[in-house]
């Protein structure tokens, strides 16, 4: 009997150990992998939701509307991070293994944290990393991060954004204002604060800083402070639960909404939903809009779920900020594809040095963006060298209750402040790692 | 019958006071290490490497300075992960700052700093204990990790606050593939954990467990409590430091402050619960199971729902894999509250008898 029961228990070793040495060996050849290191639980698992849901809908579309592009389809594999730094890393390692040629493609961690730990790594591998809208914000200098491409916009530049957004809502100047920065209190929320304080300078308004420790579900002391300091405007760069919690302080120590700004990260309907009215009025930052009345998103709702291969369960989501961000970075990886399919061979599959080449010549018009039922989305993107960031353009919108409304066109920020600051930066990092700066011709 | 010590006698002290007594043991043991130091090199792929192996390894470490203080020494502590910090960014201002420093003296002094905040954050074990001390412990946690976010001067400046490792150098040979990590990891982890194994076999390690087991007695025997409870701290904090270069420099590349949080603490904490508590076997095996068990799960799970074609999206399977890691965890505690390191010795024992029941 005993023998019995250890002999199936072997058996049963066997059959796992087997599976998993078999696993690595199990990779795509023909199509173009993408290694998608998402996150779907833990606390940010909403925004994650929504945003890779996004993402993987626009690959699909794309499979099924023409085919992939030239005829290559692609493919791909998720793993879960759970935003956590140290499992984001074990995905990428374990995503790289299933492509040889293409790496990977572009990873998209949607993560500060992550992107940083795997920022030397893809460098390594040659594939490259791609923070829509958030960092390495220095990565902006393609000399010195040649894979790494903080693109649309970076916190400096949104922040900068904001200020231009204020300087124009009251009348051209902001002598003599007080603004609060309110932030979480860790990488992300950290980065803004020189571009602010430089912008502070030019503009002669007061700047105070307020951070709030992770994860920001108890910010009673931060709000009386700011209600002592009774400021003109809040600057407010929150993630997550600290969202909602910093909306419903702010009603109760009386602050007006429509007087607080957020970033992207803090613009999305997980933030504001959640808090109920105490949300209406508020602003924030974005780099694509919202809703279904763009051309793709409508359509990709009709094929893709049409189809019954749509990747939300949750089809309230399709529409949404963060769903819109994904199809949006999905739109930007695949014209990638397409740029480097024209150079480097139509209907081949693409190696991450290839796209790396792509991501740094990619020119996103208005025009293109129409063709693809994009009107409007996202700004346009021309990027290069010395320009990984291609454009620094973000919208404001404000949440009426129900919907997020927009209440800017596209406001760049100051580049001629800001991009020496990111040059300084990576200039910085180049002499700690001994890198020679060089831009890369493919 | 492979494992019967029959036969082997010890005719000298130095026979009888080795680390494996026994002759099977002493070559499993090399068949294992030689195996860690050539076939892994040789043979595994680089996900292996980068992604298992080295953070296994470094977890290990961790786990084992946390088990000193704890296991050992009886002083429970949720800190560890504030001392991995500091010999993380000590490591990283010693590297930075001092012209042409080697790297393993900064590796030693960014220890060293581990160490010297691990016997400030110890000083109160000298006036309480148990669950008090862990709360004390905690300060350390919170502190370190805000003192390096305040000062801006420990990550260089940088205004995200996150530092990025150097590559290390010796002798002009860089340390920057995968398998050369790999090795500095394997050299530095095999060396400590057998200085550790001798210590606690030491009478350093002895006043510790004296102390564990009851500090009245040990006193009165002779053994300076001040002394050895600090010692304690500061061995411990040394090892978590030299984990947390390690993990900066040859794992990650690249870390935060935030990175070092109380979780992280937490998590090196239940590895050496599941593990053994005072044993240094059961550090490797606890790292092993908590940091390789859910991401054998993340593998497997996908492919059962693939072959009974449930539909399961990806969120679900890692829903159930953090029940199925969660069962497990009670399950081993339930089967062998002393941790996988009893459980082996358990079986070693068994297969002594082997074939026979008695």
């Amino acid at each position: 009997m005993k023998s019995i029961k250890t002999s199936i228990g072997a058996s049963i070793l066997a059959a796992i150990t087997s599976l998993i040495i078999s696993y690595p060996l199990s990779a795509v050849a023909e199509d173009q992998f993408i290694s998608i290191p998402s996150y779907r639980v833990g606390p940010y698992g909403p925004n994650g939701q929504a945003f890779y849901g996004g993402f993987i809908d626009y690959l699909n579309y794309v499979n099924l509307s023409e085919g992939g592009v030239n005829g290559v389809k692609f493919a791909w594999e998720e793993c879960e991070t759970e935003y956590n730094n140290a499992k984001g890393v074990e995905c990428y390692e374990r995503l790289k293994s299933k492509s040889g040629t293409s790496k990977g493609t572009a990873i998209h961690t949607m993560s500060t944290g992550i992107s940083y730990a795997v920022l030397d790594k893809s460098q390594t591998d040659k594939v490259p990393l791609i923070m829509m809208g958030y960092g390495r914000t220095d990565a902006v200098d393609g000399s010195v991060f040649p894979y790494a491409f903080p693109l649309v916009t970076t916190y400096q530049m949104q922040a900068s954004a904001i200020v231009k957004f204020l300087v124009q809502k009251n009348g051209g100047s902001l002598t003599g204002k007080k603004i609060v920065f309110l932030y979480h209190d860790s990488a992300y929320g950290k980065e803004p604060i020189v571009a602010l304080e430089a912008e502070s300078k030019i503009n002669h308004f007061k700047l105070t800083e307020i951070p709030v420790a992770h994860p920001g579900n108890e910010q009673g002391a931060q709000w009386l402070k700011i209600r002592e300091e009774n400021p003109d405007y809040v600057i407010f760069w929150g993630w997550g639960v600290m969202n909602q919690t910093a909306l419903k302080a702010a009603q109760k120590v009386g602050f007006p909404r429509d007087k607080i700004i957020g970033s992207w990260w803090a613009g999305s309907e997980e933030d504001v939903i959640p808090a109920g009215d105490a949300a209406k009025g508020y602003m924030s930052a974005t780099w694509n809009v919202s809703g279904k009345n763009v051309p793709v998103i409508a359509d990709i709702e009709k094929v893709v779920y049409g189809a019954g291969k749509g990747n939300l369960s949750d089809k309230a989501k399709i529409g949404t900020i963060l769903y819109n961000r994904g199809v949006s970075a999905a739109i930007v990886t695949v014209e990638a594809d397409r740029l480097a399919q024209t150079k480097y061979g139509k209907g081949k599959v693409i190696t991450g040095d290839q796209m790396r080449w792509a991501f740094e010549n990619l020119n996103i018009t208005n025009a293109r963006l129409t063709t693809l039922g994009a009107t409007g989305l996202l700004p346009e993107i021309k990027t290069s060298c010395e320009n990984h960031e291609g454009s620094g353009k973000i919208k404001i919108q404000q949440w009426d209750g129900t919907k997020w409304v927009l209440v800017s066109d596209w406001i760049e920020g100051n580049k001629n402040l800001i991009h020496p600051l990111f040059k300084a930066s990576a200039r910085e990092y180049a002499k700690e790692k001994n890198i020679t700066p060089a831009c890369l011709k493919n | 019958m492979l494992y019967r010590e029959a036969g082997q006698f010890k005719t000298t002290y130095k026979a009888d006071s080795q680390i494996f007594p026994i002759l099977q043991d002493r070559v499993g043991m090399m068949i294992l290490l030689s195996v860690a130091a050539i076939g892994v090199p040789l043979f595994a792929s680089e996900y292996w490497i980068n992604a298992i192996l080295i953070p296994f390894l470094i977890f290990s470490l961790a786990a084992l300075g946390l088990n000193f203080l704890t296991g050992y020494a009886g002083q429970l502590s949720l800190g560890s992960a504030a001392f991995m910090a500091v010999g993380a960014f000590a490591t990283y201002n010693f590297q930075l700052r001092i012209e042409g420093i080697p790297f393993f003296l900064s590796f030693i002094l960014g220890g060293l700093s581990a160490a010297s905040v691990g016997i400030l954050f110890g000083l109160p074990s000298l006036r309480i204990k148990g669950f008090y001390l862990a709360v004390a412990t905690l300060a350390a946690q919170f502190f370190v990790v805000w003192c390096l976010t305040k000062f801006p001067w420990f990550s260089n400046n940088s205004s995200s606050g996150v530092i990025s490792a150097q590559t290390l150098t010796l002798f002009g040979f860089a340390f920057d593939t995968p398998i050369s990590k790999y090795l500095l990891v394997l050299f530095i982890v095999a060396g400590l954990a057998l200085l550790g194994k001798n210590l606690v076999r030491s009478s350093t390690g002895r006043a510790w467990m004296a102390v564990r087991d009851m500090d009245v007695a040990a006193e009165v025997i002779g053994i300076p409590l001040m002394k050895t409870k600090l010692m304690a701290f500061a061995i411990s904090s040394f090892y978590c430091g030299i984990a947390g270069a390690l993990y900066a420099y040859c794992y990650l590349g690249t870390v935060e402050p935030d990175g070092f949080s109380l979780e992280l603490s937490f998590k090196i904490l239940f590895m050496v619960i599941i593990g053994g508590v005072g044993s240094i076997l059961g550090n490797f095996l606890g790292a092993g199971f908590i940091l390789l068990l859910p991401i054998f799960l993340d593998i497997v799970l996908p492919f059962i729902s693939k072959l009974l074609h449930l539909p399961l999206s990806n969120a679900t399977i890692s829903y159930i894999q953090l029940m199925v890691f969660g069962a497990l965890i009670i399950f081993f505690l339930i089967v062998e509250p002393h941790g996988l390191a009893r459980l082996w010795q358990i079986g070693k024992e068994k297969l002594r008898l082997w074939p026979f029941p008695h």
